[in-house]
Protein backbone atom coordinates (compact mmCIF):
# COMPACT_ATOMS: atom_id res chain seq x y z
CA UNK A 1 0.00 0.00 0.00
CA UNK A 2 2.73 2.44 0.96
CA UNK A 3 4.91 2.25 -2.11
CA UNK A 4 2.40 3.30 -4.77
CA UNK A 5 1.39 6.21 -2.54
CA UNK A 6 4.97 7.39 -2.21
CA UNK A 7 5.45 6.98 -5.95
CA UNK A 8 2.41 9.11 -6.72
CA UNK A 9 3.74 11.73 -4.32
CA UNK A 10 7.11 11.83 -6.08
CA UNK A 11 5.43 12.03 -9.49
CA UNK A 12 3.25 14.93 -8.39
CA UNK A 13 6.30 16.82 -7.08
CA UNK A 14 8.08 16.24 -10.39
CA UNK A 15 5.15 17.75 -12.29
CA UNK A 16 4.65 20.57 -9.76
CA UNK A 17 8.26 21.79 -9.74
CA UNK A 18 8.46 23.26 -13.28
CA UNK A 19 4.94 24.73 -13.02
CA UNK A 20 5.86 26.51 -9.79
CA UNK A 21 9.15 27.69 -11.28
CA UNK A 22 7.16 29.23 -14.14
CA UNK A 23 4.93 31.07 -11.66
CA UNK A 24 7.72 32.12 -9.32
CA UNK A 25 10.32 33.43 -11.79
CA UNK A 26 8.72 36.79 -12.75
CA UNK A 27 7.70 37.44 -9.13
CA UNK A 28 11.15 36.56 -7.79
CA UNK A 29 12.59 39.18 -10.11
CA UNK A 30 10.29 41.80 -8.55
CA UNK A 31 11.45 40.81 -5.06
CA UNK A 32 15.18 40.73 -5.80
CA UNK A 33 15.90 43.47 -8.33
CA UNK A 34 14.89 46.51 -6.21
CA UNK A 35 17.60 45.56 -3.69
CA UNK A 36 20.27 44.93 -6.27
CA UNK A 37 23.34 47.13 -6.59
CA UNK A 38 23.59 46.45 -10.31
CA UNK A 39 20.00 45.74 -11.35
CA UNK A 40 19.47 43.91 -14.64
CA UNK A 41 16.66 42.08 -16.40
CA UNK A 42 17.96 38.77 -15.07
CA UNK A 43 17.30 37.60 -11.50
CA UNK A 44 20.69 38.25 -9.98
CA UNK A 45 21.56 38.59 -6.35
CA UNK A 46 24.39 40.96 -5.58
CA UNK A 47 25.24 42.98 -2.49
CA UNK A 48 21.92 44.31 -1.16
CA UNK A 49 21.30 48.03 -1.24
CA UNK A 50 18.47 50.47 -0.56
CA UNK A 51 19.80 52.87 -3.16
CA UNK A 52 16.98 52.22 -5.63
CA UNK A 53 14.34 53.07 -3.04
CA UNK A 54 16.14 56.29 -2.16
CA UNK A 55 16.03 57.25 -5.84
CA UNK A 56 12.26 56.62 -5.87
CA UNK A 57 11.79 59.02 -2.96
CA UNK A 58 13.90 61.64 -4.72
CA UNK A 59 11.78 61.38 -7.87
CA UNK A 60 9.10 64.06 -7.78
CA UNK A 61 6.91 62.41 -10.45
CA UNK A 62 6.94 59.13 -8.56
CA UNK A 63 5.97 60.66 -5.22
CA UNK A 64 3.31 62.85 -6.75
CA UNK A 65 1.76 59.83 -8.48
CA UNK A 66 1.60 58.04 -5.13
CA UNK A 67 -0.37 60.96 -3.75
CA UNK A 68 -2.76 60.83 -6.73
CA UNK A 69 -3.28 57.09 -6.33
CA UNK A 70 -4.15 57.57 -2.66
CA UNK A 71 -6.67 60.31 -3.53
CA UNK A 72 -8.35 58.18 -6.21
CA UNK A 73 -8.45 54.96 -4.16
CA UNK A 74 -9.63 56.56 -0.94
CA UNK A 75 -12.29 58.45 -2.88
CA UNK A 76 -13.58 55.28 -4.51
CA UNK A 77 -13.50 53.36 -1.22
CA UNK A 78 -15.53 56.01 0.64
CA UNK A 79 -18.05 56.41 -2.14
CA UNK A 80 -18.55 52.70 -2.78
CA UNK A 81 -18.65 51.66 0.88
CA UNK A 82 -21.20 54.28 1.91
CA UNK A 83 -23.49 53.85 -1.12
CA UNK A 84 -23.26 50.06 -0.94
CA UNK A 85 -23.99 50.06 2.79
CA UNK A 86 -27.28 51.98 2.35
CA UNK A 87 -28.37 50.04 -0.71
CA UNK A 88 -27.49 46.63 0.74
CA UNK A 89 -29.40 47.42 3.94
CA UNK A 90 -32.55 48.22 2.00
CA UNK A 91 -32.20 45.30 -0.40
CA UNK A 92 -31.61 42.87 2.45
CA UNK A 93 -34.40 44.03 4.78
CA UNK A 94 -37.09 45.52 2.64
CA UNK A 95 -39.17 43.83 0.01
CA UNK A 96 -40.61 46.16 -2.61
CA UNK A 97 -42.15 45.63 -6.02
CA UNK A 98 -39.48 45.19 -8.66
CA UNK A 99 -36.72 44.29 -6.23
CA UNK A 100 -35.92 41.00 -7.93
CA UNK A 101 -35.85 42.64 -11.36
CA UNK A 102 -33.55 45.33 -9.98
CA UNK A 103 -31.21 42.68 -8.60
CA UNK A 104 -31.24 40.83 -11.93
CA UNK A 105 -30.42 44.01 -13.85
CA UNK A 106 -27.56 44.74 -11.46
CA UNK A 107 -26.06 41.26 -11.87
CA UNK A 108 -26.43 41.38 -15.63
CA UNK A 109 -24.98 44.84 -16.23
CA UNK A 110 -22.15 44.47 -13.75
CA UNK A 111 -20.92 41.38 -15.59
CA UNK A 112 -21.38 42.77 -19.12
CA UNK A 113 -20.12 46.32 -18.81
CA UNK A 114 -16.40 46.13 -18.22
CA UNK A 115 -14.24 49.20 -18.49
CA UNK A 116 -12.58 47.53 -21.46
CA UNK A 117 -15.74 46.82 -23.48
CA UNK A 118 -17.26 50.21 -22.69
CA UNK A 119 -14.15 52.40 -22.86
CA UNK A 120 -15.51 54.53 -25.72
CA UNK A 121 -18.90 55.48 -24.18
CA UNK A 122 -17.23 55.90 -20.77
CA UNK A 123 -14.78 58.37 -22.29
CA UNK A 124 -17.56 60.24 -24.15
CA UNK A 125 -19.71 60.39 -21.02
CA UNK A 126 -16.89 61.96 -19.03
CA UNK A 127 -16.21 64.34 -21.93
CA UNK A 128 -19.83 65.52 -21.99
CA UNK A 129 -19.89 65.88 -18.20
CA UNK A 130 -16.71 67.95 -18.26
CA UNK A 131 -14.87 65.31 -16.22
CA UNK A 132 -11.98 64.60 -18.59
CA UNK A 133 -8.60 65.14 -16.91
CA UNK A 134 -10.26 65.34 -13.50
CA UNK A 135 -9.68 62.87 -10.68
CA UNK A 136 -13.41 63.06 -9.89
CA UNK A 137 -14.21 61.47 -13.27
CA UNK A 138 -11.88 58.56 -12.55
CA UNK A 139 -13.35 58.12 -9.06
CA UNK A 140 -17.00 58.17 -10.21
CA UNK A 141 -16.35 55.83 -13.14
CA UNK A 142 -14.49 53.22 -11.09
CA UNK A 143 -17.04 53.51 -8.25
CA UNK A 144 -20.00 52.96 -10.59
CA UNK A 145 -18.36 49.83 -11.95
CA UNK A 146 -17.62 48.33 -8.54
CA UNK A 147 -20.85 49.18 -6.74
CA UNK A 148 -23.04 46.22 -7.80
CA UNK A 149 -20.59 43.54 -6.66
CA UNK A 150 -19.97 45.43 -3.40
CA UNK A 151 -23.72 45.64 -2.79
CA UNK A 152 -24.10 41.88 -3.34
CA UNK A 153 -21.29 41.00 -0.95
CA UNK A 154 -22.63 43.32 1.76
CA UNK A 155 -26.19 42.11 1.20
CA UNK A 156 -24.97 38.56 1.85
CA UNK A 157 -23.47 39.71 5.17
CA UNK A 158 -26.70 41.52 6.13
CA UNK A 159 -28.86 38.54 5.15
CA UNK A 160 -27.02 36.45 7.73
CA UNK A 161 -27.94 38.76 10.63
CA UNK A 162 -30.95 37.27 12.47
CA UNK A 163 -34.16 39.29 12.35
CA UNK A 164 -34.74 38.86 16.08
CA UNK A 165 -31.93 41.36 16.75
CA UNK A 166 -33.66 44.25 15.08
CA UNK A 167 -37.07 43.18 16.39
CA UNK A 168 -35.71 43.54 19.90
CA UNK A 169 -34.35 46.98 19.13
CA UNK A 170 -37.65 47.96 17.54
CA UNK A 171 -39.45 47.04 20.75
CA UNK A 172 -37.00 49.28 22.59
CA UNK A 173 -38.15 52.11 20.36
CA UNK A 174 -35.12 52.51 18.11
CA UNK A 175 -35.66 54.13 14.70
CA UNK A 176 -34.65 52.25 11.51
CA UNK A 177 -31.55 54.41 11.09
CA UNK A 178 -30.53 53.76 14.68
CA UNK A 179 -30.99 50.06 14.03
CA UNK A 180 -28.72 50.30 11.03
CA UNK A 181 -25.94 52.10 12.87
CA UNK A 182 -26.25 50.28 16.19
CA UNK A 183 -26.91 46.74 15.01
CA UNK A 184 -25.98 46.32 11.37
CA UNK A 185 -22.73 48.25 11.30
CA UNK A 186 -21.06 46.49 14.24
CA UNK A 187 -22.36 43.06 13.22
CA UNK A 188 -21.22 43.38 9.64
CA UNK A 189 -17.96 45.23 10.28
CA UNK A 190 -16.21 42.20 8.82
CA UNK A 191 -18.08 42.63 5.55
CA UNK A 192 -17.40 46.34 5.45
CA UNK A 193 -13.67 45.81 5.94
CA UNK A 194 -13.64 43.16 3.21
CA UNK A 195 -15.42 45.50 0.78
CA UNK A 196 -13.20 48.46 1.64
CA UNK A 197 -9.99 46.48 1.15
CA UNK A 198 -11.05 44.80 -2.09
CA UNK A 199 -12.30 48.08 -3.54
CA UNK A 200 -9.08 49.80 -2.48
CA UNK A 201 -6.92 47.12 -4.10
CA UNK A 202 -8.93 47.23 -7.32
CA UNK A 203 -8.96 51.00 -7.74
CA UNK A 204 -5.31 51.23 -6.69
CA UNK A 205 -4.45 48.74 -9.47
CA UNK A 206 -6.72 50.15 -12.17
CA UNK A 207 -4.87 51.17 -15.30
CA UNK A 208 -7.34 51.65 -18.14
CA UNK A 209 -9.75 54.20 -16.63
CA UNK A 210 -7.11 56.80 -15.63
CA UNK A 211 -5.25 55.96 -18.85
CA UNK A 212 -8.15 57.10 -21.03
CA UNK A 213 -9.56 59.86 -18.79
CA UNK A 214 -6.47 61.74 -17.56
CA UNK A 215 -4.23 63.94 -19.74
CA UNK A 216 -1.97 65.95 -17.43
CA UNK A 217 1.20 64.25 -16.14
CA UNK A 218 0.86 65.75 -12.67
CA UNK A 219 -2.51 63.99 -12.25
CA UNK A 220 -1.32 60.50 -13.16
CA UNK A 221 -1.69 57.75 -10.56
CA UNK A 222 1.15 55.25 -10.02
CA UNK A 223 -0.17 52.78 -12.63
CA UNK A 224 0.21 55.34 -15.42
CA UNK A 225 3.48 56.71 -14.01
CA UNK A 226 5.09 53.25 -14.10
CA UNK A 227 3.84 52.73 -17.65
CA UNK A 228 5.36 56.02 -18.80
CA UNK A 229 8.61 55.17 -17.00
CA UNK A 230 9.14 51.90 -18.82
CA UNK A 231 7.89 53.02 -22.23
CA UNK A 232 9.94 56.23 -22.14
CA UNK A 233 12.51 56.80 -24.85
CA UNK A 234 16.06 56.12 -23.71
CA UNK A 235 17.42 53.56 -21.27
CA UNK A 236 14.86 52.84 -18.54
CA UNK A 237 16.19 52.96 -14.98
CA UNK A 238 15.56 49.32 -14.07
CA UNK A 239 16.54 49.69 -10.40
CA UNK A 240 14.32 52.67 -9.77
CA UNK A 241 11.31 51.29 -11.69
CA UNK A 242 11.46 47.91 -9.96
CA UNK A 243 11.74 49.52 -6.51
CA UNK A 244 8.80 51.76 -7.37
CA UNK A 245 6.79 48.78 -8.66
CA UNK A 246 7.46 46.85 -5.45
CA UNK A 247 6.35 49.77 -3.25
CA UNK A 248 3.22 50.06 -5.40
CA UNK A 249 2.44 46.33 -5.27
CA UNK A 250 3.05 45.79 -1.54
CA UNK A 251 -0.23 47.27 -0.20
CA UNK A 252 -2.31 45.19 -2.65
CA UNK A 253 -0.64 41.95 -1.57
CA UNK A 254 -0.88 42.81 2.13
CA UNK A 255 -4.58 43.63 1.81
CA UNK A 256 -5.41 40.53 -0.18
CA UNK A 257 -3.78 38.16 2.29
CA UNK A 258 -5.24 40.03 5.26
CA UNK A 259 -8.72 39.59 3.84
CA UNK A 260 -8.02 35.97 3.00
CA UNK A 261 -6.39 34.92 6.28
CA UNK A 262 -8.56 36.93 8.63
CA UNK A 263 -11.89 36.55 6.93
CA UNK A 264 -11.44 33.53 4.69
CA UNK A 265 -12.71 35.55 1.80
CA UNK A 266 -10.81 34.72 -1.33
CA UNK A 267 -13.19 35.31 -4.20
CA UNK A 268 -11.52 38.38 -5.49
CA UNK A 269 -12.28 37.64 -9.13
CA UNK A 270 -15.94 38.54 -8.89
CA UNK A 271 -15.17 42.10 -8.00
CA UNK A 272 -12.79 42.75 -10.89
CA UNK A 273 -13.79 45.88 -12.75
CA UNK B 1 -46.15 41.74 5.09
CA UNK B 2 -44.00 41.08 8.06
CA UNK B 3 -40.97 42.44 6.29
CA UNK B 4 -42.40 45.89 5.70
CA UNK B 5 -42.24 47.25 9.20
CA UNK B 6 -38.63 48.30 9.22
CA UNK B 7 -38.33 51.29 6.97
CA UNK B 8 -40.80 53.55 5.28
CA UNK B 9 -41.06 54.11 1.54
CA UNK B 10 -39.30 57.45 1.72
CA UNK B 11 -36.33 55.98 3.54
CA UNK B 12 -36.11 53.15 1.00
CA UNK B 13 -35.86 55.61 -1.85
CA UNK B 14 -33.39 57.84 -0.03
CA UNK B 15 -31.08 54.99 0.87
CA UNK B 16 -31.17 53.37 -2.56
CA UNK B 17 -30.80 56.52 -4.61
CA UNK B 18 -27.08 57.32 -4.25
CA UNK B 19 -26.06 53.84 -5.41
CA UNK B 20 -28.68 53.70 -8.16
CA UNK B 21 -27.71 57.10 -9.57
CA UNK B 22 -24.02 56.18 -9.72
CA UNK B 23 -24.75 52.79 -11.28
CA UNK B 24 -27.23 54.15 -13.82
CA UNK B 25 -24.98 56.96 -15.00
CA UNK B 26 -21.60 55.26 -15.01
CA UNK B 27 -22.46 51.63 -15.69
CA UNK B 28 -25.85 51.21 -17.37
CA UNK B 29 -26.06 54.39 -19.41
CA UNK B 30 -22.74 53.90 -21.28
CA UNK B 31 -23.80 50.40 -22.33
CA UNK B 32 -27.00 51.72 -23.91
CA UNK B 33 -25.61 54.98 -25.24
CA UNK B 34 -22.91 53.08 -27.13
CA UNK B 35 -25.57 51.94 -29.63
CA UNK B 36 -26.45 55.52 -30.49
CA UNK B 37 -22.79 56.60 -30.64
CA UNK B 38 -22.17 53.69 -33.01
CA UNK B 39 -24.76 55.12 -35.39
CA UNK B 40 -22.94 58.44 -35.80
CA UNK B 41 -19.75 59.45 -37.54
CA UNK B 42 -18.56 61.29 -34.43
CA UNK B 43 -14.83 62.02 -34.20
CA UNK B 44 -12.75 63.71 -31.52
CA UNK B 45 -11.24 66.32 -33.82
CA UNK B 46 -12.43 68.20 -36.90
CA UNK B 47 -15.91 69.21 -37.97
CA UNK B 48 -17.59 65.92 -37.08
CA UNK B 49 -16.60 66.43 -33.45
CA UNK B 50 -19.05 69.32 -33.20
CA UNK B 51 -21.89 68.12 -35.35
CA UNK B 52 -21.77 64.41 -35.94
CA UNK B 53 -24.21 63.02 -38.53
CA UNK B 54 -26.55 60.15 -37.96
CA UNK B 55 -25.40 57.38 -40.26
CA UNK B 56 -27.65 54.51 -39.18
CA UNK B 57 -26.12 51.08 -39.46
CA UNK B 58 -23.27 52.16 -41.74
CA UNK B 59 -20.58 51.54 -39.09
CA UNK B 60 -22.02 48.15 -38.24
CA UNK B 61 -22.09 47.13 -41.91
CA UNK B 62 -18.52 48.33 -42.32
CA UNK B 63 -17.38 46.00 -39.55
CA UNK B 64 -18.27 43.01 -41.70
CA UNK B 65 -15.87 44.03 -44.46
CA UNK B 66 -13.10 45.29 -42.19
CA UNK B 67 -10.14 42.95 -42.36
CA UNK B 68 -8.61 44.48 -39.21
CA UNK B 69 -11.78 43.59 -37.34
CA UNK B 70 -11.55 39.98 -38.50
CA UNK B 71 -7.89 39.97 -37.55
CA UNK B 72 -8.73 41.23 -34.04
CA UNK B 73 -11.62 38.79 -33.69
CA UNK B 74 -9.43 35.87 -34.75
CA UNK B 75 -6.68 36.84 -32.30
CA UNK B 76 -9.22 37.32 -29.50
CA UNK B 77 -10.67 33.86 -30.13
CA UNK B 78 -7.19 32.30 -30.18
CA UNK B 79 -6.35 34.21 -27.01
CA UNK B 80 -9.48 33.03 -25.19
CA UNK B 81 -9.07 29.45 -26.36
CA UNK B 82 -5.34 29.28 -25.67
CA UNK B 83 -5.02 31.22 -22.45
CA UNK B 84 -8.40 30.71 -20.76
CA UNK B 85 -9.76 27.34 -21.83
CA UNK B 86 -6.53 25.41 -22.39
CA UNK B 87 -4.15 27.47 -20.24
CA UNK B 88 -6.00 28.65 -17.14
CA UNK B 89 -8.62 25.91 -16.85
CA UNK B 90 -6.16 23.17 -17.83
CA UNK B 91 -3.35 24.30 -15.57
CA UNK B 92 -5.84 25.17 -12.83
CA UNK B 93 -7.19 21.63 -12.96
CA UNK B 94 -3.70 20.10 -12.92
CA UNK B 95 -2.74 22.21 -9.88
CA UNK B 96 -6.00 21.43 -8.06
CA UNK B 97 -5.53 17.69 -8.66
CA UNK B 98 -1.87 17.71 -7.66
CA UNK B 99 -2.62 19.40 -4.34
CA UNK B 100 -5.80 17.40 -3.67
CA UNK B 101 -5.55 15.08 -0.65
CA UNK B 102 -2.05 16.42 0.06
CA UNK B 103 -0.71 18.25 3.10
CA UNK B 104 -2.24 21.62 3.94
CA UNK B 105 1.19 23.25 3.82
CA UNK B 106 1.84 22.14 0.26
CA UNK B 107 -1.56 23.37 -0.89
CA UNK B 108 -1.24 26.77 0.82
CA UNK B 109 2.23 27.30 -0.65
CA UNK B 110 1.20 26.41 -4.19
CA UNK B 111 -1.99 28.45 -4.00
CA UNK B 112 -0.27 31.50 -2.53
CA UNK B 113 2.30 31.61 -5.33
CA UNK B 114 -0.31 31.26 -8.07
CA UNK B 115 -2.57 33.84 -6.40
CA UNK B 116 0.31 36.36 -6.30
CA UNK B 117 0.44 36.33 -10.10
CA UNK B 118 -3.27 37.07 -10.09
CA UNK B 119 -3.36 40.06 -7.72
CA UNK B 120 -0.26 42.05 -8.67
CA UNK B 121 -1.40 45.25 -10.45
CA UNK B 122 -1.55 44.81 -14.22
CA UNK B 123 1.02 47.45 -15.09
CA UNK B 124 3.58 45.78 -12.79
CA UNK B 125 2.77 42.37 -14.23
CA UNK B 126 3.36 43.73 -17.74
CA UNK B 127 6.74 45.12 -16.72
CA UNK B 128 7.71 41.84 -15.02
CA UNK B 129 6.99 39.96 -18.24
CA UNK B 130 8.85 42.42 -20.43
CA UNK B 131 11.87 41.76 -18.19
CA UNK B 132 11.20 38.01 -18.02
CA UNK B 133 11.03 37.61 -21.82
CA UNK B 134 13.79 40.05 -22.81
CA UNK B 135 15.72 38.54 -25.70
CA UNK B 136 19.25 39.06 -24.38
CA UNK B 137 19.03 39.41 -20.61
CA UNK B 138 15.60 38.06 -19.65
CA UNK B 139 15.41 35.26 -17.09
CA UNK B 140 13.64 32.85 -19.46
CA UNK B 141 16.19 33.08 -22.28
CA UNK B 142 19.18 33.04 -19.94
CA UNK B 143 17.81 29.91 -18.25
CA UNK B 144 17.10 28.25 -21.61
CA UNK B 145 20.63 29.02 -22.78
CA UNK B 146 22.03 27.08 -19.79
CA UNK B 147 20.37 24.01 -21.27
CA UNK B 148 21.85 24.73 -24.68
CA UNK B 149 18.82 26.36 -26.32
CA UNK B 150 19.12 29.30 -28.66
CA UNK B 151 17.85 32.64 -27.43
CA UNK B 152 14.33 33.37 -28.67
CA UNK B 153 12.88 36.75 -29.55
CA UNK B 154 9.51 35.96 -27.97
CA UNK B 155 7.65 39.18 -28.76
CA UNK B 156 8.77 39.22 -32.38
CA UNK B 157 8.72 35.57 -33.41
CA UNK B 158 5.94 34.12 -31.23
CA UNK B 159 3.65 37.07 -30.45
CA UNK B 160 0.42 35.12 -29.87
CA UNK B 161 2.12 32.37 -27.88
CA UNK B 162 3.68 35.11 -25.73
CA UNK B 163 0.38 36.75 -24.75
CA UNK B 164 -1.24 33.33 -24.29
CA UNK B 165 1.54 32.22 -21.91
CA UNK B 166 1.38 35.55 -20.14
CA UNK B 167 -2.37 35.41 -19.59
CA UNK B 168 -2.24 31.78 -18.46
CA UNK B 169 0.28 32.81 -15.83
CA UNK B 170 -1.83 35.80 -14.89
CA UNK B 171 -5.23 34.14 -14.48
CA UNK B 172 -4.80 30.48 -13.50
CA UNK B 173 -5.50 31.27 -9.83
CA UNK B 174 -9.27 31.60 -10.24
CA UNK B 175 -9.75 28.21 -11.92
CA UNK B 176 -7.35 26.56 -9.48
CA UNK B 177 -9.25 27.90 -6.44
CA UNK B 178 -12.63 27.00 -7.91
CA UNK B 179 -11.55 23.46 -8.85
CA UNK B 180 -9.88 22.94 -5.46
CA UNK B 181 -13.13 23.91 -3.76
CA UNK B 182 -15.07 21.65 -6.15
CA UNK B 183 -12.88 18.65 -5.39
CA UNK B 184 -13.64 19.07 -1.68
CA UNK B 185 -17.32 18.40 -2.42
CA UNK B 186 -16.64 14.84 -3.61
CA UNK B 187 -17.42 12.38 -0.81
CA UNK B 188 -14.03 10.94 0.26
CA UNK B 189 -15.45 7.41 0.38
CA UNK B 190 -15.77 7.34 -3.43
CA UNK B 191 -12.04 7.74 -3.92
CA UNK B 192 -11.11 5.59 -0.94
CA UNK B 193 -13.09 2.72 -2.41
CA UNK B 194 -11.39 3.24 -5.74
CA UNK B 195 -8.01 3.21 -3.95
CA UNK B 196 -8.75 -0.15 -2.40
CA UNK B 197 -9.75 -1.73 -5.71
CA UNK B 198 -6.58 -0.22 -7.19
CA UNK B 199 -8.22 1.91 -9.88
CA UNK B 200 -5.79 3.80 -12.15
CA UNK B 201 -5.42 7.55 -11.71
CA UNK B 202 -6.93 8.26 -15.13
CA UNK B 203 -10.02 6.10 -14.44
CA UNK B 204 -10.47 7.81 -11.08
CA UNK B 205 -10.38 11.19 -12.79
CA UNK B 206 -12.69 10.18 -15.64
CA UNK B 207 -15.25 8.15 -13.70
CA UNK B 208 -15.34 9.79 -10.26
CA UNK B 209 -13.86 13.30 -10.29
CA UNK B 210 -15.12 14.59 -13.63
CA UNK B 211 -18.83 13.66 -13.29
CA UNK B 212 -18.91 15.10 -9.77
CA UNK B 213 -17.51 18.53 -10.60
CA UNK B 214 -18.96 18.99 -14.09
CA UNK B 215 -21.13 21.98 -13.17
CA UNK B 216 -18.16 23.78 -11.58
CA UNK B 217 -16.18 23.29 -14.78
CA UNK B 218 -18.96 24.84 -16.88
CA UNK B 219 -19.21 27.82 -14.53
CA UNK B 220 -15.46 28.29 -14.64
CA UNK B 221 -15.25 28.10 -18.43
CA UNK B 222 -17.98 30.68 -19.02
CA UNK B 223 -16.59 33.11 -16.46
CA UNK B 224 -12.97 32.96 -17.59
CA UNK B 225 -14.08 33.22 -21.23
CA UNK B 226 -15.98 36.40 -20.38
CA UNK B 227 -13.08 37.87 -18.39
CA UNK B 228 -10.37 36.90 -20.88
CA UNK B 229 -12.38 38.39 -23.71
CA UNK B 230 -12.29 41.69 -21.76
CA UNK B 231 -8.60 41.81 -20.93
CA UNK B 232 -6.54 44.87 -21.91
CA UNK B 233 -3.22 44.01 -20.26
CA UNK B 234 -1.54 42.59 -23.41
CA UNK B 235 -1.58 46.15 -24.75
CA UNK B 236 0.90 47.07 -22.00
CA UNK B 237 3.17 44.23 -23.12
CA UNK B 238 3.05 44.52 -26.89
CA UNK B 239 0.97 47.58 -27.83
CA UNK B 240 -0.89 45.22 -30.18
CA UNK B 241 2.17 44.58 -32.33
CA UNK B 242 4.29 43.53 -34.05
CA UNK B 243 2.27 44.35 -37.17
CA UNK B 244 -1.12 43.93 -35.39
CA UNK B 245 -0.31 40.31 -34.52
CA UNK B 246 -1.44 40.70 -30.90
CA UNK B 247 -4.22 43.19 -31.56
CA UNK B 248 -7.11 41.81 -29.51
CA UNK B 249 -10.60 43.30 -29.99
CA UNK B 250 -10.24 45.67 -26.98
CA UNK B 251 -6.93 46.93 -28.38
CA UNK B 252 -8.56 47.45 -31.79
CA UNK B 253 -11.32 49.49 -30.11
CA UNK B 254 -8.64 51.54 -28.35
CA UNK B 255 -6.76 52.15 -31.63
CA UNK B 256 -9.88 53.35 -33.46
CA UNK B 257 -11.22 55.57 -30.71
CA UNK B 258 -8.07 56.98 -29.14
CA UNK B 259 -5.43 56.82 -31.87
CA UNK B 260 -7.59 57.61 -34.92
CA UNK B 261 -10.27 59.42 -32.88
CA UNK B 262 -13.04 57.53 -34.70
CA UNK B 263 -15.58 57.54 -31.88
CA UNK B 264 -18.47 56.34 -34.04
CA UNK B 265 -16.68 53.34 -35.48
CA UNK B 266 -15.03 52.51 -32.13
CA UNK B 267 -18.48 52.52 -30.52
CA UNK B 268 -19.80 50.14 -33.15
CA UNK B 269 -17.05 47.62 -32.33
CA UNK B 270 -17.67 48.21 -28.61
CA UNK B 271 -21.30 47.28 -29.20
CA UNK B 272 -20.25 43.98 -30.75
CA UNK B 273 -18.03 43.18 -27.74
CA UNK B 274 -20.83 44.13 -25.31
CA UNK B 275 -23.26 41.87 -27.17
CA UNK B 276 -20.86 38.93 -26.93
CA UNK B 277 -20.51 39.71 -23.19
CA UNK B 278 -24.31 39.76 -22.91
CA UNK B 279 -24.63 36.30 -24.45
CA UNK B 280 -21.99 34.87 -22.12
CA UNK B 281 -23.52 36.57 -19.06
CA UNK B 282 -27.05 35.33 -19.77
CA UNK B 283 -25.65 31.85 -20.28
CA UNK B 284 -23.84 32.11 -16.94
CA UNK B 285 -26.77 33.52 -14.94
CA UNK B 286 -29.21 30.92 -16.32
CA UNK B 287 -26.79 28.12 -15.51
CA UNK B 288 -26.09 29.29 -11.95
CA UNK B 289 -29.81 29.74 -11.23
CA UNK B 290 -30.57 26.24 -12.43
CA UNK B 291 -27.80 24.92 -10.19
CA UNK B 292 -29.29 26.59 -7.14
CA UNK B 293 -32.80 25.20 -7.55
Amino acid sequence: MKDPKRLSKIISYIILAPILAFFVAPILWLLVTPFSLRPSLFISISKPTLNNFIRVFQNKTAINAFKNSVIISVGVVLLVTICALFAAYVLSRHYFKGRDILLYILVLFSSIVTGVAAMVPIFMLNLRLGLIDKELGVILTIAGGMLPTSIFILKDFFDSIPRSFEEAALVDGSSPLQIMFKIFLPLSSKGIIVIAMLVFAQSWSNFLIPFILLRTHTKYPVSIAIYTFFTEVGVPDIGMISAYALLYTAPVIVMYFLVERKFGFSFYGGIKG
Amino acid sequence: MQKKYLIGKKAVVLLLIPALILISIFLIFPAIWVLKLGMTNETLTGIKAREPDFVGFENFLRIFSDRFFYNALRISLLFVFGSAIVGQAGLGMILALLTYRKSRRLRTTVQSIVILAWIIPEVVVAYLWIAFLDKDFGTLNVTLSWFGFEKVNWFYNHPILTIVLFNTWRGTAYSMLLFSAALETIPPSYLETADIIGTSAWRKFKDIVLPNIKSYIFTDLILITLWTFNVFTPYLLTGGGPAFKTELLPIYIYRNAFRYFKIGYGSAISTVVLLINLLLAIFYITLSRRKRT
